[in-house]
Formats: structure tokens, C-alpha cells, sequence
């Protein structure tokens, strides 16, 4: 396999990983709603807490933990941009 | 004052940029101490701001392609973040957003959901392709990578739609921003906005937009985050309202107990006299609704608006503008962070509107209260005089119930820093970020269409020879044309039947979700499969549009329409998106396989390093 494959497995399954943590928190925890309200989180309904602020965090922390990833699997392959490009 | 570059000095400029904005603010509160009236601090307040984004509109001017439609790729990661957030939250979001929680609660956040974690989808599947290929616009990629005129034309197209959707009412909104803090007539308001807009952008193209946005997103963001943290200092609900609102929302859950939830019959609000658009509170606010069909509408509402976010050529457009591919990337996370400051306040907001309101053992409550008493209050007299407000009293006991409370939604954000006793100074300070937000979002809506129309229709399909000055002269006409066009039918007031945001993100979904992650992702997919998914599924899309919006479906289809699997009118793209798909797919599958060239073309997009696919000017 030459590493222009192996980079872009690596990139499709990366973006797969992405995109499961996106639809857990955009999704599955909705699916759930009844029944995660029935919890508190800092004194908030949990359902409520989510669909208010958590999952909105929760999609800012995923979008800079997947570029950080990203940009290490373009290391290993060395298709790593120079800054000054 | 400063030394080096423009784009070296940014931090420095932006800095002073927003230390003079706080001293504007300031001056305002000494001169309402002083006596100026409310009025001119509104005036004040819009004219400094719109002025400041009118010099900086001048100074971008370019006589550069590049610059005109790209900005010159050199925007940093963080400020265009911050661009991108302002041409994201528009006047709607700014003024409407904590109204529709305050009213919708739990069922209508999944608008919040949506409109943020379809940025997760611009990130993994869009962003730093398009940015590897160079392109000026998003049919220049559809056109380049599928090859031919007709491809370009069909998503130029899908682009007109969805976005000239969306401009009248970013162009009405600005229109009655103006109209109040100015105080002339909604007709005269609305030229007034589109000039501010065409300043903004005219002469300098992505390059003046892109360093107005980021003015307009600092403003913007200090407009709604120093009510809602003094706000909430005010009525008790502690200095950070985001993490510490708890016993508030389950205050209010005691509070629609305690007053109960009532349904208002739509023959008693008519008898009353309720004038249009006024909603009252019949929903719980942190409750889930009940049953399967509950859970599908949210997640169904969440889909559309996340797919639709990721389609939509104004906000990709602002991901060409970087100057690398990882830079793409990491703006797409910045953009999310200042979205997510005004998002996860919006329901703070509401929830300390609805409480200053409900709670009776606070000085501003009136549901409970005795009507004629509530009357009185200046505040409501004043917004019922303009029609926002409206008390209606159905079982005549005299006293406010709360399904005899009306109020537009805009009214959370516009008048709570009255209801809880905050100076004037602070509603100015309101007026000038929504007209911030408003004229942004408007901004990048009349350039995506006009940028498309020069480089894909005119450039590219009509006159592949014209010269740069003759290319950018093109461009200039067609964004005043644009513009005025927007302008003259939100003039007449016809939003009401252009229907909602929403179907902007159905339209992009439906038309051009499939063929840009497609031909990221899917080599094999051909020219013919992208014209005819394009075609099929804004087709299907808008048919079924104008099968179950009653508006429509009562001319063209006689009647009332049951929404299929409750897909209603705000979630066509449903229809749409899977149609464009499917057709795709087989189409692509049933015609000869991509050119090596192609597929070369396709390879080279993947990969972050090397050249761009299309050159630096083209």
C-alpha cells in the first residue's frame, strides 16, 4: 500500500471516530431525552442541561481534539504543512 | 503606532478596536446620566458602529482577485473564526433565538443542537478539501470536479435559492433594527441597511467582509453577553449564569405547575383580538415531551438544520479564505467557540426573562398580578403601544394568567434589560448588536450570490477572456443588483411568505450536501450522477415543500396536506437530501468511471501538502 492509501485510511477512520462522537451527542443522547431528564447535572435536568449547552461543548471540544489528530496523522505521513506555506 | 503587516498587527488593531468600543459604551452611560434622551442613544449607538464597519469596507478596497474573492487566503485561524461566527449568527439568531427557547423550551433547542454540530460535518467532510482545492466559490469546486458548464450552472443555482432565502430576511431584519434605533419607517429602514451593507462590501469583496465581520462578531458578542451576566446578577440568579441557573429552571417547572399550562383555544384568541405573531407560554420549559413521534420531530429538526449548516456556501466560502489547509481546520473549532458564547447564553437568557416575568415573589413579576395593575407598568405600555405585547382576559377574573400573557419572541431580547431595571444605555447597546448581526450574516449571503454569478456564470461560462478589471466591475453590479433585489421585496414585507429561515438549510441540503461530500469521499462519482442528483433532489425537495405548506398546497395541490411521517415545511430537506443521494449514486454507477485525470484530481484534493487544483488566480 503506498502512503498516500495508508494516509487516507488513516484520515477515513479518523473521520469515522468523528463522526460517531457527533451523532452520539447530536442523536443518541436525544433519544434518551425522557429519560436522561430524570438526572441532574449541575442542578440542570440532564436533557435539558444537553440540548442548552452540553452537547455544544461537547461538539467545540470534538472539533479541537479532531484537528489536533488530524494534523498528527499528516505528520506521520508527511504531508505536514509548512507554516510559512 | 504600528509596525510590520496588517494582517502581524490584527491582535493589536482588534484590541484597541474593542478598548474604544467599551469607552463609546461608557460615554453613552455618562451621557444618559447627563439627560440625552433614549432615543438619540439608540441613534448614537447605530450610526457610531455602522460607520466604523463603513470605514473599514473602504480601507479593504482591492483591485485584486484574489482578494475580491478570497481575501488573499491570509485570514488567521482565530479571526476567521470570529468572521465566521458573525456571518453565522444572523439577526434572527441575535433577536429571536432566546425567544423561541423562552417560548418552544426543550423541543425547540433542537434548533441550538443543529445549529452548532453542523459544524462537526463542515470539519471531517468539507472544510479542508475545498480549501486544498483552491476554488473561489462552492460551484467552482462542483464545476471543476465533475467537469462542464452544466454541473456549475445546476449548483449555482441550488446556491441562489438557499441563500437569496435567507438574504430578504437578514435584509428585513436589518431593516427594523434600523427603523427602531432610528426611528423612521421600515421602508425607509431597510435601504438604509442595505447601503450599510453595500458599503461593507462593495469595493473590497471577501477582503472588506472578512475584516467588517470580525468588527461586527466583537460588537455582537459584547451586545448580548454583558445583559444577560447583569441581567441575571439583577433577579438573583448569580453572577454566572451559565453554570448556576439550576434552581431557576426547576423554579420555573413549580411555576407552570403552580399557574398551570393552558392550550388557548385559536377561536378565543381571535375573538380577543390577539394581533399576529404575538405567542404565549403553553409548553414546559426543560420537560421532554412524550412519546416516539416527540423524539423523531427533534431529531428530525436537529438533522436538517446539522446537514443544511454543512451545505451552505456562505459559511464554506469563509473556510477558502485561510492560508493552509490545517489552518481550514482549526477555524472550523474557532468558529464553534464563538458561536457557542452567544448559543449557550441564549437559554440563560430565557430562563432569567421567564422568571423575571413568572415569579411572583420578584419585583418585576406580573403573571398573578392584577391586570389593571400590570397595565401600568411602563414598560408594557410602551410595547403594547407598538403591538409586541398584548394582555387578553379570557375567564375575566381580572387577573394575569399565563396563557393571557402575548408577547413576540424578539421582545426577550429587546426589552428584558428593561424589565430588570437596567439603564438605557444597555438597550442601545442591544440595538447596535443585532444591526451588527444582521448586516454581517447579510454580507456574506449578497456576496456568495454575486461572487457565484461573476466567477461561475459570467467568468467562467459566458466570457472565460474577460479581463480582471472587467471580471471585478461584473462582480461589483451584480452585488448592489442583488442587493436591491433583497431589499425590494423585504420592502414589501413579503417575508411572511417566503417563508422561514429554516428552508434555507433544506434548500443547500437538498441540492448540495451529496455532491460536495461525494466528491470528496467518492471517486467514482460521475458528472452525470451530481446534475442529475442536483436536479432530483432540489425538485423533490421543493414539490414536497409545496405539497405540505399550506400556503402553497392549498393553490397548487387544493388542500391541506398531512405532513408524511411528520416531515413538515421546516424539514423538506429530508425529502430532498436522500433523493439527491440515491439518484446520485445509481446515476453514477450506471455512467462511465471518472477520467484518470479526474480521479488524479481527487487524490491530490485528500491531501493536505502540494499545489492548489486551481491556481492562485483563475
Amino acid at each position: 500500500m503506498s502512503n498516500k492509501d495508508a494516509y487516507w485510511n488513516k484520515t477515513k477512520n479518523h473521520m469515522i471516530v468523528t463522526l460517531v462522537l457527533w451523532a452520539f451527542f447530536s442523536l443518541v443522547i436525544f433519544m434518551f431525552g425522557s429519560e436522561l431528564n430524570t438526572m441532574s447535572f449541575l442542578g440542570y435536568p440532564l436533557a435539558y442541561y444537553m440540548t442548552a449547552q452540553g452537547s455544544l461543548l461537547a461538539f467545540v471540544i470534538i472539533l479541537f481534539w479532531t484537528a489536533n489528530k488530524q494534523e498528527k496523522i499528516d505528520e506521520e505521513h508527511g504531508y505536514s504543512e509548512r507554516e510559512d506555506d | 503606532m504600528f509596525k510590520g503587516d496588517f494582517i502581524q498587527n490584527l491582535p493589536k488593531i482588534y484590541g484597541t478596536y474593542t478598548g474604544g468600543f467599551i469607552v463609546f459604551i461608557i460615554l453613552m452611560a455618562l451621557a444618559e446620566q447627563a439627560g440625552v434622551s433614549a432615543k438619540n442613544i439608540g441613534v448614537m449607538f447605530v450610526a457610531f458602529t455602522v460607520l466604523i464597519y463603513a470605514l473599514i469596507g473602504y480601507l479593504s478596497r482591492t483591485v485584486q482577485v484574489d482578494a475580491y474573492y478570497v481575501a488573499g487566503r491570509q485570514v488567521p485561524t482565530v479571526f476567521n473564526g470570529m468572521a465566521t461566527a458573525a456571518d453565522w449568527m444572523s439577526g434572527a439568531s441575535f433577536v429571536a433565538l432566546a425567544g423561541g427557547v423562552y417560548f418552544g423550551g426543550y423541543t425547540y433547542m433542537a434548533f441550538l443542537v443543529g445549529w452548532t454540530g453542523g459544524y462537526v460535518l463542515v470539519a471531517t467532510l468539507m472544510a479542508p478539501y475545498l480549501r486544498k482545492f483552491g476554488c473561489y466559490t462552492v460551484p467552482d469546486f462542483i464545476g471543476t470536479r465533475y467537469g462542464g458548464n452544466l454541473v456549475r450552472a445546476c449548483s449555482v443555482f441550488v446556491l441562489f435559492i438557499a441563500s437569496f432565502t435567507y438574504v430578504t430576511a437578514q435584509i428585513n431584519a436589518t431593516g427594523t433594527i434600523a427603523s427602531r434605533a432610528l426611528g423612521i419607517p421600515f421602508e425607509a429602514g431597510v435601504w438604509v441597511g442595505l447601503i450599510s451593507i453595500l458599503i461593507c462590501s462593495m469595493l473590497g469583496g471577501m477582503r472588506a467582509v472578512t475584516w467588517t465581520q470580525v468588527a461586527q462578531y466583537i460588537v455582537l458578542i459584547i451586545a448580548y453577553l454583558i445583559p444577560v451576566f447583569w441581567i441575571s446578577s439583577n433577579v438573583g440568579g448569580g453572577i454566572f449564569p451559565h453554570l448556576m441557573l439550576g434552581d431557576e429552571v426547576a423554579r420555573l417547572g413549580e411555576l407552570e405547575q403552580q399557574f398551570g399550562l393552558v392550550k388557548n383555544s385559536a377561536a378565543d384568541m381571535k375573538a380577543a383580538g390577539v394581533p399576529g405573531g404575538l405567542k404565549y407560554i403553553s409548553g414546559t420549559h426543560s420537560g421532554v415531551p412524550e412519546g416516539g413521534m416527540a423524539v423523531w420531530k427533534y431529531l428530525s429538526l436537529a438533522i436538517c438544520m446539522m446537514v443544511g449548516t454543512a451545505s451552505l456556501p456562505h459559511i464554506l466560502m469563509r473556510y477558502f479564505t485561510t492560508p493552509t489547509v490545517r489552518a481550514a481546520r482549526k477555524s472550523v473549532a474557532w468558529s464553534l467557540f464563538f458561536i457557542f458564547l452567544l448559543y449557550s447564553s441564549a437559554p440563560m437568557l430565557a430562563t432569567l426573562s421567564k422568571l423575571a416575568l413568572m415569579d411572583p415573589n420578584l419585583p418585576t413579576g406580573i403573571i398573578g398580578k392584577s391586570i389593571s395593575e400590570v397595565q401600568s407598568i411602563e414598560w408594557v405600555q410602551r410595547w403594547s403601544e407598538v403591538k409586541q405585547v398584548f394582555i387578553a382576559d379570557f375567564n375575566g377574573d381580572g387577573i394575569l394568567q399565563l396563557n393571557e400573557w402575548f408577547m413576540r419572541g424578539d421582545v426577550v431580547v429587546l426589552a428584558t434589560p428593561e424589565v430588570a431595571g437596567l439603564p438605557f444605555v444597555i438597550s442601545g447597546l442591544v440595538f447596535a448588536g443585532g444591526m451588527a448581526a444582521a448586516m454581517s450574516t447579510a454580507d456574506g449571503l449578497v456576496l456568495a450570490i454575486s461572487n457565484a454569478l461573476s466567477h461561475d456564470i459570467y467568468y467562467k461560462i459566458i466570457n472565460p477572456k474577460a479581463e480582471t478589471a472587467k471580471r471585478l466591475l461584473v462582480a461589483r453590479v451584480l452585488l448592489v443588483v442583488i442587493g436591491a433585489a433583497g431589499a425590494y421585496i423585504a420592502s414589501f414585507r413579503l417575508t411572511s411568505i417566503l417563508g422561514s429561515v429554516a428552508w434555507a438549510f433544506d434548500f443547500a441540503m437538498s441540492g448540495l450536501f451529496f455532491p460536495l461530500v461525494l466528491g470528496v469521499w467518492w471517486k467514482r462519482a460521475t458528472r452525470e450522477g451530481a446534475i442529475a442528483g442536483i436536479i432530483a433532489g432540489i425538485v423533490s425537495g421543493t414539490v414536497y415543500l409545496t405539497w405540505v405548506f399550506p400556503k402553497f398546497s392549498v393553490p397548487i395541490w387544493g388542500g391541506v396536506n398531512t405532513p408524511f411521517l411528520g416531515i413538515d415545511h421546516l424539514r423538506f430537506g429530508l425529502i430532498g437530501a436522500p433523493i439527491c443521494l440515491v439518484v446520485m449514486v445509481v446515476v453514477s454507477l450506471m455512467t462511465k468511471e471518472p477520467s484518470p485525470a479526474t480521479q488524479k484530481l481527487v487524490d491530490d484534493t485528500r491531501i493536505p501538502t502540494g499545489k492548489a487544483i486551481l491556481g492562485k488566480q483563475h
